[in-house]
Formats: C-alpha cells, structure tokens, sequence
C-alpha cells in the first residue's frame, strides 16, 4: 500500500464514522466600521508603531514626496518593477526596471519602490501580491531599503477584510514594518535579512 | 472503560528524531540547579506574556476570534482525509508535488532524495519544528548535505550544537555575553571585536548568512497553515530568512504534519490574528509568505509539499486528547506556565515542550515512551485560558495520567493512593478508624511537618513538606464541642 493510501486509511480508522462537528460561530468583527479618513490615520498610527517611516501625500504632489524620502535615506539608484507608473522621473535619481536581475545585481541597489495590493490599518501591515508595480517577490526583499505608495482606496480596516480582497493563486507577502528579530533576551532589533528600512507613503486626499 | 481505539495505530518510531527524552523529573531537576537559566526564562517570559497581554486586550472580539478557531481546528480534524486530498488537488493543479510520509524515517527519505536531485549539497533552512521532531538536519548530514539553519535563534542553537528550548525563541536560554562566545567560537566571519550587544550580534549574522542565501538552490522549510481550497501554504516570520528561503532557491522543499491544514481561504481571517498575539505579542509578524503551487518567473520553480503523519493519526483516534492537534505552535502556553517558566524547555525531552508538549509528545510517540510528561504540570490551567484555539490542556493531561495507567497496568504510587482513598471514603467506618491511624504520622513530624515519608510515599516528600496530622480528627472535635451531636 502507497504511504498516501495507508495515511488516509488511518484517519478514516481513527475518526470512525461518525463525523460530527458544531458549527463555527461566527460573532467576530468582519468590518472595522471606520470613515477612510479613519483607517488611513489608523494605519499610518500602528506603521509608525512597527517604526516605518510614514508620509503622506495628495496624487499631485506624489513626486516631489517620493524625491524627500529618497534624499532624506540618501538612495540614488533603485530598482522597480514592471508596471510602476510615477508621474515623471525623480532629479538625480536612477530608476531601473526589473526583467530578471539576479539576486546579487538586486543586492547592489540602495533600494526598491513598490506599490501595494491592500493595507490592513489594524495591523499596520501592507501586503504585495506581485501584479504591476510591485514585481516579484525577491524585488522587495533583496534591496535594504523598500519604498512602498499605497493608495487610500486600498486600506481596509480588519485582516479579515484583506482576506477577502486577495487573489489566493498570487505569491502573497505581508509585511509589518522592517524586518526585525528578538532572539537574543528578547530585546528587539530591527533589521536582519529584509529590508532594515521601509518607509511608506499613503497616497489619498 | 472498553478498549480505547487508539490502540494499534502507528506512533512516532523511536530511535528517530527529538519527541523523546529523559524523564521529567530528572532533567527538571537538573534545569532547576541552573540559576541563570531561571533567571533568563523568568524575564523572558514575563515579558512576552505582557506583550500579549496587551495586544489581545486591544481586540473586543478576542473570545469571539477563538471560539471560531477551536470550531475551525474541530471540524478540519472531523473531515482530515476530506481536506488533505483537496489540498494534494490544488498544489498538483499548480505545479506542485505532493509527497506522503508515514513517518519520520520516510519523510527524512523523501527530503534527502530531493536534494540529492537537484545535486546541491546544501540547503538553506527557515525555522521549522517539525523537521526538528523528525531529525532531517542529521539525515541530510549522514548524506552528506549540509542544512543551515538561517533564523537567528536556530543558528545560536545549530552552532553551539544544542537544543531548541522554547518554540518560538527557541535559545531564550541562551544570553548575550554565551551567544557572542558561541559565534567568536563557531563563525569564521564573525568579526574580532564583536559584543555582545543584541545589534551586533544580529548584524554578525546577517553577514554570515547573506552569502548562503544569495547562492542558495535549495530551500527547505516547515508551515504555519495549509488552505485546502487553494493549496496556499503560509508561512509567518519576523527576520526576513523565511522570505529569503521561500523566495531565491530554484527548489523548496516544506514538510508539514498532517494537522496544519485549514479548510477554507477566508479561515486565514481568524488564524492570522489569534497567531501573531498569541504568539510574539505583536498585532502582526513582520512577514507573512503565502505561495500556491509555482509561479512562474516569481520564487522556486520546483515546489515539493511532504505531508508527515508520525503520530498524528494515533493522537487523532483518541477522542479524548486529539484536540491536542488544534495546536498552531504559538507558544503562549509555555509563557504562562509555572512549570516551564522554571525546568525551560529541555526539561521535556521533546521538540514540543510546555504544557502543550506534555500532550502533544506522549500522543504521538505513545504514552509508554513519554510517561512522565502528563504529570509535568500543576493543573492549574492558565495554559487553556491563553491558548488562542481553546485546547483544553488540563483535562487531556489528566486524561492521559489515567490512559498511563491504564496501558501500563502497573499500579502507580499515585494510582495505589486513589484507590485506597476511594475505600476508605466509601464507609464512614474505615474513615474512622483510618484517621485514628494517621494521628500516628505525628510520630514522624518536627515542627508540625514531615519532611520524609518512608516508602511507597517517599515521592511525595522528595519535593514537598507534607503538614503533620492534628492531634485531633475534625470528627473528635465536632463530638467534643459544645452542642455538637453523634
């Protein structure tokens, strides 16, 4: 008998016929009940929590917000994906569209700008499902600094209302602030193997 | 009672991976001799405990969130074989393998064999405990392949050639100043003037392990959940190594028990909030990887799922404990618990420790194999009122002393003591005539304690004072007083 046959067989032994199970109660909050003005303050609140660097920006000025974060973290020459469409180019700024670099060409940028799938605001987590502007997963992990635009019309308020808005066959990732650890007497530092720096910037009204 | 059915089904083989140990109270004995791993565990566990405190306060429908997540663990193990084949389904749909172990001897089979195909001799390794219970690390290096562990808490571990003590930060019993001795030690780019600062420490590793992520070809990892319906595996993380082993091999390899699997996508809503509060105490880990199947141009191109029983289908058949399969390794148990936060987690013998590994471990290898774990606890409960998924710890403990006894048909001082208290309550009689007896322990006391029983209940005194019997029973003081009758 195959290992998958003699597997299954067991648990049909152990469960024996009767299957019974209750129900699942349902009484968790499915909505947050916030104005959108609400969940982008929410949000930006528990980012800064995770100590990401949080900026705000109206769509027209998006390019003049985008330039201050990278002079302020000093990057010059930063890789995006396919499909990132910034309103013009940044003065002084390379900006190098990704069609396969490998690991190490990505480990010579100073940084990578994404945008976003959805944002949960409870959370304070920003999640990318690779579709245009946000490329492949190596893209945001690789670089040592993330750039991420969210837009306000993608921030929900709960994690379950981020499960129902993602595409489960896309490769999904979650993030919460930078990378971080705590395994030593658990005092926490940030940064180990992703990105030590994200900033975001909401972009809304 | 009749014959449990649990009986027959295949349990964890011995001589194979880390589920057993030695008895309990020996190696708690010995962990309870060492001061500074008391003292590291106490401050680690305070403070982890009043991170979640905090954070599950925050939520208004925290026993809402967890009545739905014991519901949901209930019914995904009332239809396992249901669910296991849709998950086969939906990751063969989506250019996945699946492979099944019976146990860990074929599971380490299976993961060397996929190795070795790919002709790398070495593989990168995000934390994983399960690959830990079966002991892969030590199959891959008797085939010559070398496993490395990237989570910065598993490297500590790896290189002082130690064991995991807690399942999520599995060195707390490790500090600073013996962490920066290991890597100086173990290292060879550990720079010369390390400290022994957290920062520095993590940078050394950072360093270290950088290398072997950007030329890595194999990746091999465990899993946090497994959707049914989608064939989305999920993996939640904080240093980014997960992201880096999931994301830049040609080849991953996850092996996952059985039990991991949920039903549905929207499930994901209830675990990814009882998960990370329970767990680090945080509103959310900072990474979350989910991946169905292979996705072209984007992570490893070959994608090999091991579905590991080894003892889950034995602990499902015992109605009884098979709730101890809800579990979701949050570890909060083991925070809030008076006995590990004094033995730690080595104490247990097993990859599994805590009030959930004194269940999970003697349910897997077979109560015979793990005999002094069910009774590694106070029964004091405060495991089941933290656990997010509502296992009810206490009960299944004391269910197992009694599957103990039963199995093993050797009366226990324990087992001899209740039985003979059940007679003499059954008669008022023997009740009498008993205390008159006991009045002789005062023979034995000093000071109104008796610090050594003789034989059969000198256990009881090894570890205790038992109170010197009173000189008069509560009968003889109830017939003496003033207006008392019979």
């Amino acid at each position: 008998m195959s290992a998958r046959e003699e597997v299954l067989g067991r648990i049909r032994t152990a469960l024996g016929p009767d299957r019974h199970a209750a129900p699942v109660p349902d009484g968790y909050r499915t909505h947050a009940g916030l104005s959108p003005a609400e969940l982008l303050d929410l949000l930006a609140e528990r980012l800064s929590d995770y100590r990401a660097i949080v900026r705000r920006a109206e769509p027209a000025r998006l390019l003049e917000v985008v330039a201050g974060a990278l002079a302020e973290r000093g990057a010059r020459r930063l890789v995006v994906p396919p499909g990132l469409d910034l309103p013009g180019d940044v003065p002084g700024v390379e900006l190098a569209e990704d069609h396969g670099l490998s690991a190490r060409e990505l480990d010579g940028f100073d940084g990578v700008i994404t945008t976003a799938a959805v944002a949960i605001a409870d959370t304070g987590t920003i999640i990318l499902d690779g579709s245009a502007g946000q490329g492949r997963r190596a893209l945001s992990l690789i670089p040592d600094y993330h750039l991420c635009l969210v837009q306000a019309g993608q921030v929900v308020g709960l994690v379950p209302e981020a499960v129902a808005r993602l595409r489960p066959d896309r490769p999904l990732t979650w993030i919460s602030g930078p990378s971080a650890t705590s395994d030593i007497e658990l005092d926490r530092v940030e940064g180990v193997h992703g990105p030590r720096t994200l900033d975001v910037i909401l972009i809304g009204a | 009672m009749s014959t449990p059915v649990y009986l027959g089904m295949p349990t964890a083989p011995r001589g194979v991976g880390h589920l057993r140990g030695e008895p309990f109270p020996a190696a708690a004995r010995r962990a309870l001799a060492d001061s500074q791993l008391r003292r590291n565990l106490g401050r680690a566990t305070a403070t982890i405990r009043a991170k979640r405190a905090a954070v599950v306060a925050e939520l208004p429908d925290w026993e809402e969130l967890r009545a739905a997540g014991s519901a949901i663990k209930a019914g995904t193990m009332a239809h396992l074989d249901r669910y296991l084949e849709q998950l086969e389904e939906q990751v063969t749909a989506r250019g996945g393998v699946v492979h099944w172990a019976r146990d860990a001897v074929e599971a380490n089979r299976i993961v060397v064999d996929l190795v070795r195909a790919t002709g790398a001799t070495e593989a990168v390794k995000v934390k994983s405990i399960v690959t830990d219970e079966i002991g892969l690390n030590e199959a891959l290096a008797a085939a010559g392949i070398r496993a490395r562990e990237t989570d910065l808490a598993e490297l500590i571990v790896q290189l002082g050639r130690d064991r995991p003590s807690h399942i999520l930060v599995p060195a707390i019993h490790r500090n600073r100043a013996e962490i920066r001795d290991i890597f100086l030690r173990e290292m060879s780019d550990a720079p010369p003037g390390l400290t022994d600062s957290p920062a520095a420490l993590t940078e050394a590793a950072r360093l270290h392990l950088r290398r072997a992520f950007l030329s890595a070809r194999v990746g091999i990892s465990g899993a946090n959940f497994a959707i049914a319906e989608t064939g989305t595996l999920c993996v939640v993380e904080s240093e980014g190594n997960g992201r880096m082993c999931l994301t830049l091999p040609d080849t991953l390899i996850t092996v996952m028990g059985i039990e991991k699997i949920l039903p549905t996508w929207a499930d994901l809503g209830v675990f990814l909030q009882l998960l990370p509060r329970s767990s680090t105490g945080e509103r959310m880990n900072p990474y979350t990887s989910m991946w169905t199947g292979v996705t072209p141009g984007d992570g490893p191109q070959q994608f090999h799922l091991v579905l590991l029983d080894n003892g889950r289908t034995a602990a499902l058949a015992d109605p009884a404990g098979r709730s101890a399969l809800h579990c979701i390794r949050c570890s909060a148990c083991l925070n809030v618990c008076p006995v590990y936060e004094r033995t730690g987690g080595h104490a247990y013998g097993s990859v599994y420790p805590g009030p959930i590994g004194a269940i999970l471990s003697p349910m897997l290898t077979g109560v015979e194999d793990n005999a002094s774990l069910p009774y590694a606890s106070s029964l004091c409960g405060a495991c089941y009122e933290a656990c997010p998924v509502k296992i009810d710890i206490p009960s299944i403990l004391v269910h197992l002393r009694a599957r103990h006894v039963e199995e093993t048909h050797r009366p226990t001082p324990e087992a001899v003591t209740m039985a003979a208290a059940s007679w003499v309550l059954a008669r008022p009689g023997r009740l009498r005539a008993g205390q008159r007896a006991g009045r002789l322990g005062r023979l034995l006391s000093r000071d109104g304690r008796i610090r050594r029983l003789p034989p059969p209940l000198a256990g009881w005194t090894a570890a205790r004072d038992a109170p010197a019997p009173p000189a008069q029973t509560f009968r003889q003081w109830w017939r003496s007083r003033a207006g008392g009758t019979r």
